[in-house]
């Protein structure tokens, strides 16, 4: 028992362990349409370039999050509209922004005289060390993305389903989609502290992908996401704590750990489910939706 | 009948002497204008700088059963997207339902070609059909108990009731494009646009989907849909628009499909064996996708 309740009498533990299943809860939702949607890419490049906005606003001298916000909401807008109207593969656009404007974010770092720590944090998360304003910060943005996607649960489902029905039937499909690259962004801008800009991509990705291996409807696959984010956050700090060890990386190992799992013993998937019945796991295995 | 004179300069005269089977529709749009489903002047459109159709008149009156035939990349797709609002023409005029092109988006249903589905997508069948209903809802609101009679009735009458729950990876092809028909029933249309609906099905299917747009035609909407089955289009549509980047020839199907138009139409793709003509054109081929559309092939069912 000692394992658990030990950490439990610190504040600073408390504080990183809501942070934590807070973060991991709103990934996992919006990490299900983003698996869905086949757009993890995407989500990879706002986190990048979510980074000069951070280190500008320590330059300007106003809170992370509002350049965090800024940059990272723009840079998804403006990957809307390049993968509506630029006529080079959307991939290769993404790649393009997703460089510079993280060369960018180093290049403002190393304008600062001396060593910034603090700033470096954002790479890698600094859970252990979220403060209450963090976790308020976290909990009013990360209620307004549930709440959003609470609103358009059908509308979203629809146009990442069938885009052109969903328009043609009266939805207004481009402007879903950027709003739900706007709410990515937002996600990321919420995980940065927690789990740091290189690693927040899987916090999106790999829940929804393992829940996706084990549940062929969209509501329980977004729930189990859910759980499992959940359990992958506190079983990671918990194990970050014991270990001494960065706790970012390891709720990224657990999650990823998870995911082996379900792929190896999972029921619909797992290769020992399809030597037992010896038919191919198929189309199932598919994480998600190329639209490149 | 509607011929181009500056499609083929080569054609013999004679081709263009046909009798006009749509005098109203082709040489006097704006008299055909103010009752029609469907109503194109002069449309041209296309992706990035590729023209993909080009000068379109077309009027399609409701209750209209309406084939769209034509070979691979003729545009047919292409032109069930433009009166589906999810393409703007280039120039010319479209009008829906009476107004600009998805203005009245509500009233029209769009099937997209199955090839444009992710199967492996976590919907049921039941999740599917009930979209259908989904933007008469509009945001916030759950589907209800007349949702849900409504969904019902369409699987009924798309006889796949008892298969609500299943993945609709696990269905077959026929029963794929079942689903996706009680998807636009559900939604009660006024026009329904189905991309390639009885492609690739058993002839069974066919049939029972055939009857049902049948059906919804005789209660005044009007079905257009493309295909590649020629024989389909001769018995089973009421009026058949052959397209070749513009309109061959629209009229009823039984003085559309002569092999005279079907030549036009299809080019080198057409063998003409006595009275007999037989299209080398193959129905698994689809359209190449346009950018921003992705293609999943549909797998074996498990």
């Amino acid at each position: 028992m000692d394992f658990v309740l030990e950490p439990l009498a610190s504040a600073f533990f408390v504080r990183a362990l809501l942070a934590a299943a807070l973060v991991g809860l709103v990934c996992a939702v919006v990490g299900t349409y983003v698996v869905l949607k086949g757009i993890a890419f995407i989500g990879d490049a706002i986190s990048h370039a979510a980074f000069p906005g951070v280190v500008a606003a320590f330059i300007i001298g106003v809170p992370y999050y509002l350049g965090a916000a800024v940059a990272a909401v723009g840079t998804s807008l403006a990957i809307g509209v390049v993968t509506r109207r630029a006529r080079i593969r959307t991939d290769t656009a993404i790649g393009v922004l997703f460089a510079g404007t993280f060369a960018f974010g180093v290049f403002l770092y190393s304008t600062i005289e001396g060593y910034v720590a603090d700033l470096f944090s954002f790479l890698f998360g600094q859970l252990l060390s979220t403060s209450v304003e963090d976790l308020v910060a976290l909990a009013l943005l990360g209620g307004l993305v549930l709440a959003t996607v609470a609103i358009l649960w059908k509308e979203l489902l629809y146009a990442t389903f069938d885009p052109l029905g969903a328009a043609a039937s009266g939805l207004r499909v481009e402007w879903l989609e950027m709003l739900f690259l706007a709410l990515v962004a937002l996600t990321i801008v919420i995980s940065l502290q927690a789990i740091g800009i290189i690693l927040v991509v899987a916090m999106l990705v790999t829940p929804a992908a393992t829940a996706q291996l084990l549940t062929v409807r969209f509501g329980r696959m977004m729930a189990t996401g859910v759980v499992l984010a959940i359990a992958a956050s506190i079983t990671g700090l918990y194990l970050s704590y014991w270990l001494d060890v960065a706790s970012g990386a390891t709720i990224v190992l657990v999650q990823t750990a998870f995911f082996l799992a379900v792929l190896v013993v999972g029921p619909r998937t797992g290769w020992l489910a399809r030597r037992r019945t010896g038919r191919s796991a198929g189309p199932d295995m598919t994480i998600g939706r190329r639209r490149t | 009948m509607s011929f181009d004179p500056h499609d083929h300069p080569h054609d013999h005269p004679a081709e263009r002497q046909l009798p006009s089977l749509e005098p109203e529709a082709v040489h006097h749009p704006e008299h055909a204008r103010h009752h029609a489903s469907v109503w194109m002047s002069g449309v041209t459109t296309g992706y990035d700088d590729r023209t993909a159709l080009e000068d379109v008149d077309l009027a399609v009156d409701p209750g209209t059963l309406l084939a769209i035939v034509g070979p691979n990349g003729a545009g047919k797709s292409t032109l069930l997207k433009l009166m589906a609002g999810l393409l703007p023409p280039w120039h010319g005029r479209v009008e829906i339902l009476g107004d600009a092109p998805g203005r009245h988006a509500r009233r029209v249903a769009y099937v997209p070609q199955a090839e444009l589905v992710d199967w492996a997508f976590p919907v049921t069948v039941g999740d599917v059909v009930m979209m259908g209903r989904y933007p008469g809802l509009g945001p916030w609101r759950r589907p209800g108990a007349t949702d849900r009679r409504v969904v019902d009735a369409a699987l009924d009458k798309v006889g796949m009731r008892g298969h609500e729950a299943t993945q609709i990876g696990r269905l077959s092809g026929g029963q794929r494009r079942r689903v996706f028909l009680a998807r636009a029933l559900a939604a009660d249309p006024e026009l329904y646009l189905l991309d390639e609906p009885v492609t690739g099905v058993d002839a069974t299917t066919q049939e029972d989907l055939m009857d049902i747009l049948e059906e919804e035609a005789r209660a005044g909407k009007t079905v257009i849909a493309t295909t590649h089955d020629l024989a389909c289009a001769a018995q089973r549509f009421q009026k058949v628009a052959t397209v070749n980047r513009r309109i061959v020839a629209h009229g009823p199907s039984s003085l559309v499909l002569d092999p005279e138009v079907l030549a036009k139409t299809y080019g080198g793709h057409l063998l003409v064996l006595g009275d007999k003509a037989m299209v080398l054109d193959d129905a698994h081929h689809h359209d190449q996708p346009e950018e921003g559309e992705s293609h999943f092939h549909e797998g074996a069912p498990r």
